[in-house]
C-alpha cells in the first residue's frame, strides 16, 4: 500500500475517532460537577487587573478575594 | 557587549543588503533589498549613538508594557485608512477601466492594486489588530507584563517591516501568485522570523501568568497565532531560483499545491480573521457592556468545536476542479458543520448583553461590536451555504464570492476592531471618555450603509452573473458572451464603489475622533496621586 493509502485509511478511521472522543471529552469535561463555581471565577478574569499587573508577592486567591468583596 | 553584538549584526544585514541590491536580478528584489539595507543603517546608527549611555534598568514587572500597544493602535487606523483607500480606488477601476492610467501601467493597474489592497487589510489592518490587542488582552487577563523585554517592540516593528516589503514588492510585480499568501520566500521567511518571536512573546505571558486559569480570549489568540505559523510555513514552502532574486518555485505541484493553498486560504480565513477576532470579542464585548461573558462553557465548547472543524473546510474553495470527489464533499460537510459552532459564538457573545440591552440605545461603540457579531452571524450563514456544491456552482467564480468576503471583512473583522480601538484608546492614553460618542454614531451608520450597499450590490451582481454564465438557448449554445456579463454589472459596481467611500468616510471619522480623545479629552485624574509611568 502507497503511504497516500495508508494515511488517508488512518486519517478516516483512527484518528477520525480520537478527534471525535477528544471533542466528546472536552463536552462532558465542561459539564463536570463543580464547573460552574470554576467558570464563573474564570469568566470574571477581565475585571482584575485592569490597570497593573498583579503585584509578585500577593496571591491571587487573595487578590480575588478582595475584587469580590467589592 | 550586547550593543557591540547588535552592531555587528546590523552592520552585516546593511552589508549584504548593499550587495543583494547591486546583484538584484528584479525590480521588486533590489527595492526590497535597498529598504532592509536602510532600515538596517538607521539602526546602527541609532544603536551607535546610544552605546556608550549607561542603561537604567528598572523593575518594569509592576506595571502593563502599553507603549507597544499604543504603537499598535496607531499603526491599525494608519493601515484601515490605506487598505479602505486602495479598495475604493480599486473599486472605481472595476466600474471605469479608465482609471488604470497609462502612465501607471505595471504599477498601479487592477491586477497590482489588488493584492495590495486584500493584504493592507487583511494582514496589515487585521494583522496590526490582532497584535496589538493581544497583547493588551494577555496581559490584563495574566495580570502580568508582557514576556521578553523588547521582544514585543521586535515583533511590532518587524511586522510592519513585513508589510512595507511585501507592499512593495506587489506594486513591482514580485508576487508568487497564492491569493493571501504573495509575499515571495524572502518576505515569507522574515515574517517566519517574526512570528515565532509573536508567539514567544505570547506564550511567555501566558507561562508567567499570575491567574490560575487561562482566559478563553487567550485560547483563541494562541490558536491563531499556533494555526497561522502552521499554514504560512507548509504553504511557502519553495525553492528560491537564486538567493538574489524574487522568483521562487513551489515544492507542491498541481492539485496537491492548489489543496495546499486552500488548506491556507480557508484558515487564514477560519484561524486568522475568525478565531484572533473571537479572541477580541471575548475581551473586548465583556468590558464594553460591563458584564462577563454569557457562557462560559458555551465559549470552550466553541472553541474547541471551532478548532476541529475549521481546518477541514478548505477544499470547498475548489469543487469541481482536479480535487477527487470525497475532498470537495469533506469540506462542504464540515464546513455545513461549522455553522454550529460559529452560531454558538455569535449566540454567547449576544447574549453577553442580556440584561443590558439599554446599553445598545446609549452607547455607539457597544452597537459597533454587537453588529459585528451579527455580521460574523450572517456571513458563517452565508459561507456554509455557499460550500454547498450546488449552490457553488452557480456563485463560484462570480461577485458574490466577493460580496460574502466583504460582509464578514468589513462587517464582522472591521466593527469589531473599531469597537475594540473605541474602548482602547481612552484608556491607552488615560483619557475619561472619547472626544465625541455622535461621532461613533456617524462612524456606525456610515460603516453600517456602505457595508448593506457593498453587500447587497454583490449579491445581485453575482448571482445575475452566474444566471448569465449558464443560460443556454433552445439548441444549447451559450446566449451571453463573458463582455456581456461585465457591461451588465456597471451601474452594481458604482453602489459597490459607493458603499466603499462610506465605509472609508467612517473609518477617517474615527481617526478624527480618537486623535481629538488622544488632544482634546479630559485626562483621567489619578486617585492616588501617581502618575502612570508609561
Amino acid at each position: 500500500m502507497d503511504t497516500y493509502s495508508l494515511l488517508r485509511e488512518f486519517a478516516d478511521s483512527w484518528m477520525l475517532l480520537v478527534l471525535f472522543l477528544f471533542f466528546g471529552a472536552v463536552v462532558l469535561w465542561v459539564f463536570r460537577p463543580g464547573a460552574r463555581r470554576t467558570y464563573q471565577e474564570t469568566a470574571g478574569i477581565p475585571f482584575r487587573h485592569e490597570d497593573r499587573p498583579a503585584a509578585a508577592s500577593a496571591s491571587v486567591e487573595a487578590q480575588a478575594g478582595k475584587d469580590l468583596a467589592k | 557587549m550586547a550593543n557591540a553584538i547588535k552592531l555587528v549584526v546590523l552592520g552585516l544585514v546593511a552589508l549584504f543588503a548593499a550587495i543583494a541590491a547591486n546583484y538584484a536580478r528584479d525590480l521588486a528584489y533590489m527595492v526590497n533589498a535597498l529598504v532592509i539595507m536602510l532600515v538596517a543603517s538607521v539602526m546602527f546608527v541609532i544603536t551607535l549613538r546610544k552605546a556608550d549611555e549607561d542603561r537604567v534598568l528598572r523593575d518594569l514587572s509592576g506595571e502593563y508594557m502599553d507603549d507597544v500597544v499604543r504603537y499598535g493602535v496607531i499603526a491599525t487606523a494608519f493601515w484601515g485608512v490605506v487598505g479602505f483607500l486602495v479598495g475604493v480606488f480599486i473599486a472605481f477601476q472595476l466600474a471605469f477601466p479608465v482609471l488604470n492610467f497609462e502612465w501607471s501601467q505595471g504599477l498601479l493597474n487592477f491586477g497590482r492594486l489588488r493584492p495590495l489592497h486584500t493584504s493592507a487589510v487583511i494582514f496589515a489592518f487585521g494583522g496590526n489588530a490582532l497584535i496589538c490587542t493581544s497583547f493588551y488582552v494577555v496581559q490584563r487577563t495574566s495580570a502580568a507584563r508582557l514576556w521578553g523585554g523588547n521582544l514585543a517592540w521586535f515583533v511590532f516593528w518587524g511586522y510592519n517591516l513585513f508589510i512595507v516589503l511585501a507592499a512593495l514588492s506587489y506594486v513591482l510585480g514580485g508576487s508568487q501568485s497564492k491569493e493571501y499568501a504573495e509575499p515571495e520566500w524572502y518576505v515569507d521567511l522574515w515574517l517566519t522570523i517574526v512570528w515565532v518571536a509573536y508567539l514567544a512573546v505570547f506564550l511567555g505571558t501566558i507561562i508567567k501568568r499570575k491567574e490560575p486559569h487561562i482566559y478563553v480570549a487567550n485560547w483563541f489568540f494562541l490558536s491563531f497565532i499556533v494555526t497561522v505559523a502552521m499554514l504560512h510555513v507548509v504553504n511557502n514552502l519553495v525553492i528560491p531560483v537564486s538567493i538574489f532574486g524574487s522568483k521562487s518555485v513551489q515544492v507542491f505541484a498541481g492539485v496537491q499545491d492548489a489543496m495546499t493553498q486552500w488548506w491556507y486560504g480557508h484558515n487564514a480565513v477560519g484561524f486568522f480573521l475568525t478565531a484572533g477576532f473571537l479572541g477580541m470579542m471575548y475581551y473586548f464585548i465583556p468590558k464594553q457592556a460591563e458584564k462577563p461573558v454569557y457562557s462560559y462553557k458555551l465559549s470552550i465548547i466553541h472553541f474547541w468545536a471551532l478548532i476541529f472543524l475549521y481546518i477541514w473546510a478548505g477544499p470547498h474553495h475548489l469543487h469541481y476542479t482536479a480535487l477527487p470527489d470525497w475532498a470537495s464533499t469533506l469540506g462542504m460537510v464540515f464546513s455545513v458543520i461549522l455553522w454550529m459552532p460559529s452560531w454558538g459564538g455569535m449566540i454567547n457573545g449576544l447574549m453577553t448583553l442580556s440584561g443590558a440591552w439599554d446599553k445598545l440605545r446609549t452607547d455607539p461603540v457597544i452597537r459597533m461590536m454587537v453588529i459585528a457579531v451579527g455580521f460574523y452571524g450572517m456571513s458563517t450563514f452565508e459561507g456554509p451555504m455557499m460550500s454547498i456544491k450546488a449552490v457553488n456552482s452557480l456563485s463560484h467564480y462570480t461577485d458574490w464570492t466577493i460580496g460574502h468576503v466583504h460582509s464578514g471583512a468589513l462587517g464582522w473583522n472591521g466593527m469589531i476592531t473599531f469597537g475594540a480601538l473605541y474602548f482602547l484608546v481612552p484608556k491607552l492614553w488615560n483619557r475619561e471618555k472619547l472626544y465625541s460618542l455622535s461621532m461613533v454614531s456617524w462612524h456606525f451608520w456610515l460603516a453600517t450603509i456602505g457595508i448593506v450597499l457593498y453587500a447587497a450590490s454583490m449579491w445581485v451582481t453575482g448571482i445575475m452573473e452566474g444566471l448569465m454564465w449558464r443560460e443556454v438557448d433552445a439548441n444549447g449554445f451559450l446566449v451571453n458572451s463573458f463582455a456581456d456579463t461585465v457591461s451588465a454589472k456597471f451601474p452594481m459596481y458604482v453602489v459597490r464603489g459607493l458603499g466603499g467611500v462610506m465605509y472609508l468616510a467612517g473609518a477617517l471619522i474615527m481617526c478624527a475622533n480618537l486623535w481629538l480623545t488622544v488632544r482634546k479629552a479630559p485626562a483621567v485624574e489619578t486617585a492616588n496621586g501617581l502618575v502612570p509611568a508609561e
